[in-house]
């Protein structure tokens, strides 16, 4: 036995485990934000309605289930369009809003002002629920 | 696309493999390891502990609800594949605090996938981007 190792071990899976737990709390939450950009223009945002701009990469899996929700939402919510960016091909929009990873929802208003973000996938109640508080309710209930 | 249970299931066992290399200090595990990320880096159907998942475990359960696309697993299994390979330089070379360190990072990334789901895609693959990518 290598006693370094075994304590190295244990500290890892003490860690990590804290890690697990807060990130699960936090995943798909949606923070109050304010910020207006010229890169959202470029990501193909369009003032008059709110959009819903998702960033995905490649090796993303819960990227799909985000997608999937978004779609949902943008179909159901009268005003609420779903614009899907491939991070990697747009670094410079990515650094500019600073979007460390992904999926990441940003709630664009309007006017052109991100007034919502969620990092990790969100949820159906989740995005509904923001997006009630700013106005926006599904038109029909989801089946 | 994957039953994603499969790529857990692995990361179970890729936590209790590290958990051993690491207190035994043995390189030539997490050397086997570093063989078993490769080969399921190459064919993900096929890698080591997915032949052990589909024919004793699988069969167990009920049918996946939803299927993953292989591409985020791939990229897993390859930096698994790297932090092993560096562990098992380490150890066999008699660096060990080296072995130790990078197989700590393999270990904290499988656990973390094992017991959450966790993504490593999706929290690596866009800094590495934004890191590879000069600033304009």
């Amino acid at each position: 036995m290598q006693t370094a190792g075994l304590i190295v071990a244990v500290a890892v899976i003490l860690a990590a485990a804290a890690f697990g737990v807060l990130r699960r709390a936090r995943d798909g939450r949606v923070r109050a934000v304010s910020m207006s950009s010229p890169a959202l223009e470029q990501l193909g945002v369009r003032p008059g309605q709110v959009t819903l701009v998702q960033f995905s990469s490649a090796f993303c899996a819960p990227c799909r289930t985000t997608r999937v929700v978004c779609a949902e939402v943008a179909r159901t919510t009268p005003g609420v369009t779903h614009v899907e960016v491939d991070a990697e091909s747009h670094l410079a929009q990515v650094r500019e809003l600073g979007i460390r990873r992904t999926p990441t929802v940003l709630i664009v208003s309007p006017t052109g002002e991100v007034i919502r973000r969620a990092e990790g996938a969100p949820t159906l109640a989740q995005l509904r629920a923001a997006l009630s508080a700013l106005g926006r309710s599904a038109s029909a209930p989801s089946v | 696309m994957l039953d994603p249970r499969g790529p857990r299931f692995a990361a179970a066992i890729t936590t209790v493999v590290l958990v051993l290399v690491l207190a035994f200090g043995s390189g030539w595990l997490v050397l086997a390891q570093a063989v078993v990320f490769g080969v399921t880096a190459l064919w993900p159907r096929y890698g080591p502990y997915a032949l052990i998942y589909r024919p004793l475990v699988a069969p167990r359960l009920s049918p996946p609800t939803e299927l993953e696309p292989v591409a985020p697993v791939r990229f897993a299994q390859l930096v698994g594949f790297a932090f092993a390979t560096v562990a098992a330089i380490g150890y066999l070379s008699g660096v060990t605090t080296l072995g130790i360190v990078a197989a700590a990072f393999a270990l904290a990334a499988a656990f973390l996938n094992a017991a959450f789901g966790f993504c490593l895609g999706c929290e690596v693959y866009l800094a590495l981007a934004r890191l590879r990518a000069p600033r304009t």
